[in-house]
């Protein structure tokens, strides 16, 4: 009976897991939907938790064991959760994926070592789930780790380009396939071992070999893989959750690399193959676009005291200069005078998906004034000044206007429509696709340099 | 260059083709305009209206005489005289019907250019001058209709008795058809309509009004936007709709046209005598011969059955002072178009397929009729395709999809075969689940994908159960893993909901407007 209670509470958890992804699609309904996930998560731990009470032979130490890990476990979760700034996010979430990782190889090894007494059909599919779990789990992990590291800039975001990189993943691969090979002929620690260092190696070179501004669709396709690793780890176990649950994280990963990669008119298989924008292409060198404008923080504060409405584009370099906070004062300040102030959000803006919004809303920004690129393209015309901050390649017009372009064919925010562009930047350097940016010598464009959020600041007191 | 705009010759034209507002948009394209005096008198623009917008006001040879002339109606062959060679004309030349006064005006070295010659494209809509028109019709066919109607057109319940509502009958649901049935409806009548093309039943339910359906479908539109001439049995089906809806209806107003051809025969003697006394039919089709057997263009006739027909041609011109308007918009809207660099200089590019189809005649040439316009963006025929058809389309062969998707199966099937039970149900529930997750992510708001993330990230931490199922082993390395696993997507779990939570509360609304 105590196993029926426990499938029960397993069921009733994965509905909640469904209700709460469900509910996170709407802002209205996102924070019940974390609610959800978060009483899913009870039921099953305490489901779980008695279930091993039950089976193991030392109930209470068991129990104990586990209170201790998981006490130790969520203090260094809630701990990290509490201090992350929202321009970490990035990090933290990429850090979270290593983790699950880490925790399939662990449950691979472990599920590996504990079996026994499997034969035939059942042995062989039970090997493959052990193998395909820790080769899954290792490639997040190292992967993870990779992303984490790059994007909290302790290693360089540059392409990590080897020779031959392809053939090394490609070889990576097969040398696995034949380890597997191995290994069902042969059960023995060996050749999982030598995979796992394989597919670790194999995930670390994966992301190393992509650039910092392909990180959101790194990062959604590690949260794939992490789901992947614990359905692999529920059919090791039997566990029916832990099917639905990786089942559920993965495709919604994939879902979200998708939307990622189509923002960027780029094919998911480019993205995974690396290298983007290593090499600044010399078909745009010889290109003359002619002079670009300065402007200074008076002229600015001028423009927007005439302006009747205003649309900010934030990119990256926002979220850098941690400007999200004066830009959001001068939101409310520009508000306050009945000017109308939206922003223009493009999907791949920041380093994760939806990294832009987070920031804003930090900052006390309403949501409701944050739209989309398709809700707001078509408004520009009729925009009087777009502030582009820290945006770069997202307002690039060589996007639509030259098809020789390596961005050509990407949907951008068409900044240049409005009666008057400022763009805040530090220098004239290249976005992250090292692609030359036609729109700083448009006639209605005017460049303000310096630092986003001391500039932002000066304004603020100019006004 | 200068725009002339004359007065309208014909005794009952009561429009101008020009209004002191589009005289000002005019002269804001870089043009000088000179109005004949007296020209706007009938439609409520007296001289001094045009003087004060910046418009000369002169003697019809002037105003014939200019490099532009802009007129309503199709001049005379004496005014055509009057035109200077090479000078451009705009106004309505009714092409397909009057073939010799293009002739003439070829003769004479004009460029003529013909309002209601403009391609049903969404890019031409603003200079639509038979829409325009024709929404004007509409609403004056109905006011001209209430007039001639005995009886009120909105229902009432009055101390003397209840008063039924009208009944009325609009064919065709084009503009015209649109325009009166939206005014008849706002006027408390009852309302019900026919199109041949039945897409347009939308836009009539829209409105308000019922949509009298034929039994058999039949896409009735072609290519260049306009209603056609329906296959002989299908018209018999609608003809017997016509009689009975007639037979029903206290006001019908009838607006089917078929561009270039004589309208359509719909209502007959028979139908007419089946209709209630006192009943009204108005015909706004009568200047191209009226869709009632009995309607005699520009006159109003009573039959002995006491149903009255109107068949005044004029109904948009019994609006002058909108209807000017609207039309010298429509003028203006052209004039931009021919006038790239507002430099009040007329540029002709004839590559342009809209200034293409208003050419009507060129240096001393007819230039009628202009190659056809695709219109409709949907392929104008859509024949029930059989399968086989579908499936030979080139690009994406779906065959070789359906292989790989039948080859994945039977793989798959292999496997399964092989494969203990326990194996097959976790697998069900894996599928399931895929699908699942793929159909609830794809509607998540792009400024949530953050959170998402984060939760999808605490959520994927439940592998702590595979931990926790492990550490009651007896094997001490068994053990220490599970714990070092249980750590580790501990921090997960917690870390994730957390951070989620504390994303959202910051996600608020502006409540303050």
């Amino acid at each position: 009976m105590s196993t029926n209670l426990v499938q029960a509470a397993y069921i009733i958890a994965a509905v909640l897991f469904v209700l709460s992804l469900a509910g996170l699609s709407k802002h209205e309904t996102a924070r019940r939907g974390n609610a959800f996930g978060i009483i899913g998560m009870v039921i099953a731990l305490v489901a779980t938790i008695w279930l091993a009470a039950d089976q193991a032979e030392h109930a209470l130490t068991t129990v104990l064991l586990i209170l201790v890990a998981m006490v130790i476990g969520a203090s260094i979760g809630l701990w990290r959760a509490r201090v992350v700034q929202m321009t970490g996010m990035p990090e933290l979430v990429a850090m979270l994926h290593s983790f699950v990782g880490l925790a399939a190889v662990l449950v691979g090894y472990n599920s590996y070592l504990s079996t026994h007494g499997l034969t035939g059909a059942e042995e062989n599919i039970h090997l493959v789930e052990v193998f395909l779990g820790i080769f899954i789990g290792a490639v997040t992990f190292t992967g993870s780790i990779v992303a984490n590291l790059k994007l909290s800039a302790r290693i360089s975001s540059r392409p990590l380009m080897l020779p031959h990189r392809q053939l090394l993943n490609l070889l990576a691969v097969l040398v696995s396939i034949g380890l597997l090979v191995w290994f069902m002929a042969a059960p023995s620690i060996v050749p999982v071992a030598i995979m796992t260092v394989i597919s670790l190696a194999f995930g670390w070179h994966l992301v190393a070999s992509i650039g910092g501004g392909d990180m959101p669709v790194v990062i959604s396709m590690l949260n794939s893989y992490s789901g992947w690793a614990a359905a692999a780890a529920g059919f090791m176990l039997g566990n029916n959750l832990l099917i639905i649950t990786g089942a559920l994280v993965g495709s919604s990963g994939a879902i979200l690399s998708y939307i990622m990669c189509t923002a960027m008119n780029r094919s998911f298989v480019s993205v995974i193959a690396g290298g983007y924008g290593s090499a600044p292409s010399s078909a745009v060198a010889d290109h003359d676009y002619g002079q670009h404008r300065e402007t200074s923080v008076d002229e600015v504060a001028e423009l927007l005291r005439n302006a009747a409405s205003v649309v900010i584009t934030p990119g990256y370099g926002m979220a850098v200069a941690h400007a999200q906070y004066p830009v959001a004062d001068l939101t409310a300040r520009l508000r306050k005078r009945g000017v109308t102030v939206r922003f223009g959000i493009h999907p791949v803006a920041g380093r994760l998906p939806g990294h832009m919004n987070v920031l804003l809303a930090e900052a006390k920004v309403p949501y409701d004034v944050v739209l989309e690129m398709d809700e707001i393209n078509d408004d520009f015309p009729g925009t009087d000044v777009v502030l582009v901050i820290g945006a770069n390649d997202t307002v690039n017009p060589a996007a639509t206007d030259e098809p020789g372009s390596p961005i050509a064919g990407m949907p951008v925010l068409k900044v240049w429509n409005a009666h008057d562009v400022v763009i805040f930047k530090r220098s004239m350097a290249t976005g992250y696709a090292g692609v030359q940016n036609p729109l700083f010598f448009r006639d209605n464009s005017q460049m303000l340099f310096g630092d986003a959020k001391d500039k932002v600041e000066e304004i603020l007191r100019v006004l | 260059m200068q725009v002339g705009v004359p007065a309208e010759s014909g005794p009952d034209e009561s429009r101008v083709a020009a209004t002191p507002k589009t005289v000002h948009q005019l002269i804001g394209l870089g043009y000088d305009v000179l109005v004949e005096s007296g020209a706007g008198v009938r439609a409520s623009y007296p001289d001094h209206a045009y003087a004060q917008a910046g418009a000369s006001v002169g003697s019809p040879e002037q105003a014939w005489g200019a490099e532009v002339v802009i007129t309503v109606n199709a001049p005379a062959d004496a005014d055509i005289a009057r035109l200077a060679e090479g000078s451009t004309l705009i106004a309505l030349l009714a092409p397909a019907f009057e073939p010799g006064r293009l002739q003439r005006l070829a003769a004479q070295g004009v460029t003529a250019l013909a309002m209601d010659s403009v391609p049903r494209i969404s890019r031409a809509q603003s200079l639509d001058v038979l829409s325009s028109m024709a929404g004007l019709g509409g609403y004056r066919a109905v006011i001209e209709a209430a007039h001639a109607f005995g009886s009120l057109f909105t229902g009432q319940v009055t101390a003397a008795g209840k008063v039924p509502p009208a009944k009325v009958f609009v064919i065709g649901a084009g503009v015209a058809g649109l325009a009166a049935i939206g005014t008849a409806t706002s006027l408390g009548a009852v309302v019900r309509a026919f199109d041949v093309r039945p897409e347009v039943g939308e836009q009539v339910e829209s409105l308000g009004a019922q949509f009298a359906r034929l039994e058999v479908p039949e896409q009735e539109t072609t290519s260049d936007g306009y209603a056609r001439e329906m296959s002989a049995d299908l018209e018999a089906l609608a003809m017997a709709l016509y009689a009975r809806e007639c037979a029903d209806a206290d006001i019908v107003i009838s607006t089917a046209l078929i561009p270039g051809r004589r309208a359509p025969r719909l209502i007959t003697a028979d139908t007419v005598a089946a209709m209630h006394p006192g009943a009204v039919i108005v015909d706004m089709a009568a200047a191209n011969g009226g869709n009632c057997e009995l309607c005699r263009a520009d006159e109003v006739v009573r039959t002995d059955e006491g149903v009255t027909i109107i068949g005044y041609t004029d109904l948009p011109g019994r609006l002058p002072a909108q209807a000017s308007q609207l039309y010298g918009t429509n003028v203006v809207n052209l004039v931009k178009l021919l006038t790239p660099d507002k430099d009040g200089q007329i540029v002709l590019d004839l590559d342009d397929p809209v200034i293409r189809s208003l050419t009507v005649a060129r240096g001393g040439e007819v230039t009628w009729p202009p190659p056809p316009v695709q219109v409709s963006a949907a392929p104008a025929k859509t024949a029930p395709a059989p399968v086989a058809a579908v499936a030979e389309k080139p690009p994406p062969d779906p065959r070789r999809r359906y292989v790989g998707m039948a080859v994945a199966a039977v793989l798959f099937a292999l496997v399964a075969a092989l494969s203990p039970t326990a194996f097959l149900g976790h697998f069900t529930v894996f599928a399931l689940a895929v699908i699942v997750g793929f159909y609830v992510i794809s509607n998540v708001a792009h400024a949530l994908h953050t959170p998402l993330m984060s939760e999808t990230n605490a959520i994927s931490g439940i592998i702590l159960v595979g931990g926790i199922l492990q550490v009651g082993s007896q094997d001490l390395t068994v053990r220490v893993v599970a714990f070092a696993a249980i750590v580790v997507a501990s921090v997960n779990i917690f870390g994730g909901f957390a951070v989620t939570g504390r994303m959202l509360k910051m996600f608020r609304r502006d409540d303050s407007r």
